[in-house]
């Protein structure tokens, strides 16, 4: 495996007087993906948060490192251009903001930043509706406002949808896997391995954490390395087996 | 996180400027003497001063009115004047000053025909037929062009300035004046009655569409000057117009009063479509200065199965009191309002409408986007009122607050009154802010904070700027976004 792109080391987050991890090391390199499984409230989440760059959490302790760059002092959009991107758990609804256009300004925006040209109107339209093809969204999507009245299976395909388009290096699935049937499921999940599959653009500088309570996402993007979080640590990590484990024995 | 609103930036009001330009004034004051000079000056037939000597005397009897959501200090109506106009009289725009073409060149007004001419038939820019638009420009107290006169009136329009229309169509002008707003309606439409100085005329004939949109732009420029125009469209049975109205003034440090009256009147099926960007210059980030914007704005559907629309977008002004109504007389006649009404800074806006529904199964819509920021202080104020003839009418109200810092206000005043049991009313109303959350997911995207501020606003008014035309729309989203940036929140 390639050289790592994210280093997390001895991370600690408070929010308010709560100190909710408590010393974090995780090292991601390109091409791996790695699953964070955890009971509820074991601090999966905030890790997500935290990398986002929300406000709402207070890095008390410990470094992240991204790409050689100290990522805790970027600002959530700088983070962003530079290619974290969080598939979030509860995505916003923006009312009278179009879907598309906002997708199409966003990824603008994200390619202005990394000095790439402009994505034409036709290229943008080909490609967005090839992504929502695969995830058998409906073409009506298209002229909706941004999450507004979607339904929770929905949000998640157009959080995948815009995961897709901006082709970020660090990818944080956050409980993708809530709230979803088995058919979305699996179709969120095979586009969100078609984004580390060989042959996609920079397939091999990127990584992905998948974030979940259940094991069954798991089948479908199959993790390099897992670990278990629990009381604001990673008490556990290893390979596949260990979420074999869990799946009969539950966490502990 | 913080208030969402853009503090580092100051973008300054971009049509603040003054031109230079030898003007022909009144001294300040207000007698009947005044009155009588304006109309002199302007060469009117008799039956126009007699109106206006009425009005005047209507006037004096009347005051200010103290129910708006609005505060200032009092307006001396002796220190204004009520005249003015550049001193070189045109026979056609070639003998314009050249500061007056390149000002209205400056505020992106075309004055000119020959850029459109050659596109008024079937040419495209970006492949969307490309609109020419009529444009008549008032400079103070004057209309000083009007464009596309000869192509409008082969068709049998008359889009001309009401200091003409006065002359030319006093017949229609006798006919129509104050048939929509009585002059006694309220204390700003007579004191326009008594001293308005000019203003636009258009009427289009029975079973003709306005084939290109007509519009207005008025500039004020001298300082300590009031203006005072006064619109009014005719559109006959079967016919149909869009109209657009633009404004600015210089930045100046004293307020400035416009008392405007409009007037709509929509025959037997046909349409009348209105929209104004308002822009006139809204005060300074400490409240100091900015345009005293009172406006009566009233239109009549008075034959059956006619429709009239007000879209209004209010960015400018340091008060704005304005309700663009409809008076539903014609049966099955529609009334529309929609308005986006911005208030940074110290600026207050109590804005909205009335809706009068006379005749059977009429119909009326309305939607209001609110949005404070700063000191901010943002009124709606409607009324829905259903006569007792008017069987089977209809009303859809929706209004919509968004708030963006601590110190900014959204009120609602919303009245109804039925008097007609068959009627139907719906009303919705919202107040929010920017989330927070809203904001987070937009800037894990990659926008700004500022350019996630701009879309979810954006966002919030989109209901009304698609009632737009195109080209309107666009410089509305502009204006709104350099006003969220002026906003100071």
């Amino acid at each position: 495996m390639s050289k790592s792109i994210l280093e997390i080391r001895d991370l600690r987050v408070s929010t308010g007087d709560k100190e909710i991890l408590k010393g974090i090391n995780l090292t991601l390199a390109g091409g791996e993906i790695h699953a964070i499984m955890g009971p509820n409230g074991s601090g999966k989440s905030t890790l997500s948060h935290v990398l986002a760059g929300s406000p709402d959490f207070t890095v008390t302790g410990g470094s992240i490192t991204f790409d050689g760059k100290d990522l805790l002092e970027m600002p959530i959009e700088e983070r962003a251009r530079a290619g974290i991107f969080i598939a979030f758990q509860y995505p916003p609804e923006v009312p009278g903001v179009n879907n598309m256009q906002f997708l199409r300004t966003v990824l603008n925006t994200v390619r202005k930043a990394r000095n790439q040209a402009e994505i034409s109107a036709a290229e943008f339209l080909q490609r967005a509706k090839a992504a929502m093809a695969r995830l058998n969204m409906a073409p009506e999507m298209i002229k909706r406002s941004l999450n507004e009245g979607f339904s929770g299976g929905e949000k998640k395909k157009n959080e995948i949808l815009q995961m897709s388009m901006l082709e970020p290096t660090v990818m944080v699935l956050d409980e993708i896997d809530s709230g979803l049937d088995v058919d979305a499921l699996e179709l969120v999940a095979r586009e969100a391995v078609l984004t580390m599959t060989p042959g996609a653009a920079d397939a091999g500088r990127r990584a992905m954490v998948v974030i979940t309570h259940y094991s069954r996402i798991l089948k479908y993007i199959q993790p390099h390395h897992v670990h278990i979080l629990s009381g604001g640590k990673i008490i556990e990590s290893g390979g596949i087996e260990i979420v074999h484990r869990i799946e009969s024995q539950g966490y502990d | 996180m913080s208030a969402p609103v853009a503090e580092d930036f100051k973008t300054d009001y971009k049509y603040g400027f003054v031109t230079d330009i030898e003007a022909e004034e009144l001294p300040p004051g207000l007698t009947e003497e005044t009155v009588r000079r304006i109309s002199a000056m302007k060469d009117e037939p008799d039956f126009m001063l007699d109106w206006r000597l009425k009005a005047f005397a209507a006037w004096k009897t009347m005051s200010e009115p103290q129910w708006a959501e609005v505060k200032y200090p009092a307006i001396d109506y002796q220190a204004i004047s009520y005249f003015s106009r550049p001193k070189k009289k045109l026979q056609s725009i070639d003998e314009a000053d050249p500061k007056l073409i390149e000002t209205f060149n400056r505020l992106g007004i075309p004055l000119g025909e020959q850029k459109f001419l050659a596109n008024v038939e079937g040419s495209n820019v970006n492949s969307r037929p490309a609109t020419p638009v009529a444009v008549d420009a008032v400079f103070d107290s004057v209309s000083v062009v009007t464009t596309y006169r000869d192509t409008l009136a082969k068709l049998g329009i008359i889009f001309c300035s009401f200091s003409e229309a006065v002359k030319e169509h006093p017949d229609l002008i006798k006919k129509y004046l104050g048939s929509v707003v009585p002059v006694k309606d309220n204390y700003f439409s007579a004191l326009n009655s008594a001293v308005f100085s000019d203003g636009s005329f258009v009427y289009i004939p029975p079973g003709v569409r306005c084939p290109m949109e007509l519009s207005t732009y008025f500039r004020i420029n001298s300082a300590n000057t009031g203006q005072f125009e006064r619109t009014l469209i005719i559109a006959d049975n079967d016919s149909y117009v869009s109209y657009l109205e633009g404004c600015t003034a210089p930045q100046r440090d004293e307020n400035q009063l416009h008392a405007a009256v409009v007037e709509l009147v929509a025959l037997d099926r046909a349409q009348i479509k209105y929209s104004t960007v308002q822009n006139w210059y809204p005060g300074d980030e400490n409240g100091r200065g900015g345009i005293f914007n009172f406006v009566t704005k009233r239109g009549l559907c008075k034959g059956v199965s006619s429709h009239i629309s007000w879209t209004q977008v209010e960015t400018g002004s340091a008060i704005t009191w304005k309700y663009p109504s409809c008076v539903l007389k014609g049966d099955n006649s529609k009334g529309e309002f929609y308005s986006v009404a911005f208030t940074g800074n110290y600026q207050q806006a109590d804005t909205g409408t009335k809706m009068i529904h006379l005749g059977r199964n009429t119909s009326s819509t309305i939607i209001s986007k609110g949005i404070s920021a700063g000191h901010g202080k943002n009124t709606y104020r409607g009324l829905v009122r259903i006569g007792a003839a008017a069987t089977k009418a209809r009303n859809y109200t929706r209004c919509d607050s968004l708030i963006l810092g601590a110190t900014a206000e959204a009120h609602t005043y919303p009245y109804i009154e039925v008097k007609n049991q068959s009627s139907q009313l719906e009303h919705e109303a919202t107040t929010s802010k920017v989330s927070d959350a809203q904001l987070y997911f937009l800037r894990q995207r990659g926008l700004t904070e500022e350019n996630a501020v701009h879309m979810v606003v954006n966002g919030f008014c989109k209901e009304v700027f698609r009632e737009l035309p195109m080209e309107f729309a666009v410089e509305a989203q502009k204006l709104l976004e350099i006003s969220l940036e002026d906003a100071n929140g």
